[in-house]
């Protein structure tokens, strides 16, 4: 069974990502590179990650957020973070990560953050 | 009086797993709660990889060896791997503003924020060991 399981789907020009499981060192960190690799190859640049299912990060799986992140600003995107579990947001707080990340408890607010 | 858990495992992260959740029912039978027993396994995992990536430089056929020391009010973890060590003073501070979009650097700074102690020592038969302590007393 895959360590984490990402879930596309689509709110006007934002794609949202609804991940569950683990973020990683090996291969959930390395779906998550690839899925937003394909999305930058396909233009759709506004991303949403739904991180509200997410049981376990390690220091590899916030990397990989920070990676995911820079990847699609460097491409002209934005990349953005909702439903962060206590442990992500405790995780984000003490690497200063959250003054980097626009972070939402909503998805609507989140999706009207794009426009 | 103290009770200890030893074992070795090969340089491969899906025995990362087996060891943290060993990690977690130590921590709870010392009475850590939910949320620092979560942390020590942060801590112990990130040792793991440590240890397997850079110490033992993914090389399954070297071992990393484990130890956990289970006394009443502490715990006190043990990784060895069999790389040649390095120095820790010259780790970028993963704080600095330069680097906060580093996707490494990391997970040493997630052992230190989670755990009392962290040391890095040499081991008289090769590798460095790296071991951490978590009191009762401090979670």
């Amino acid at each position: 069974m895959a360590q984490l399981s990402i879930k596309e789907r689509e709110s006007g020009n934002v794609t949202i990502l609804d991940l569950s499981g683990k973020i990683t060192i090996g291969e959930g960190s390395v779906q998550l590179r690839d899925e937003v690799r394909k999305l930058l190859l396909a233009e759709k640049k506004s991303i949403l990650l739904n991180l509200g299912d997410v049981s376990y990060v390690d220091s590899s799986g916030i990397g990989e957020l920070v990676s995911s992140y820079t990847t699609t600003s460097n491409q002209g995107g934005h990349l953005k973070l909702l439903n962060l579990t206590k442990k992500i947001q405790d995780l984000l707080m003490i690497t200063k990560l959250l003054t980097v990340f626009e972070t939402f408890d909503k998805e609507d607010a989140a999706i009207a953050s794009f426009q | 009086m103290s009770e200890t858990i030893e074992l070795s495992i090969e340089s491969k992260y899906e025995f990362v797993d087996m060891v943290a959740s060993i990690s977690r029912d130590a921590a709870g039978r010392i009475g850590f709660d939910e949320d620092t027993s979560g942390w020590i396994e942060l801590a112990v995992r990130e040792a793991l990889i440590n240890a397997i990536k850079h110490g033992n430089k993914g090389d399954e056929g070297k071992p990393v060896d484990v130890r956990f020391v289970i006394e009443k009010e502490a715990l006190s973890v043990y990784v060895r791997d069999r790389g040649e060590g390095f120095d820790h003073a010259l780790l970028p501070d993963p704080l600095d503003p330069g680097n906060l979009l580093n996707p490494t650097g990391r997970g040493i700074f997630f052992m230190r924020t989670f755990m009392d102690e962290v040391e890095y020592l040499s081991h008289p038969e090769g590798g460095s060991v790296v071991r951490m302590y978590k009191g009762k007393h401090a979670s």
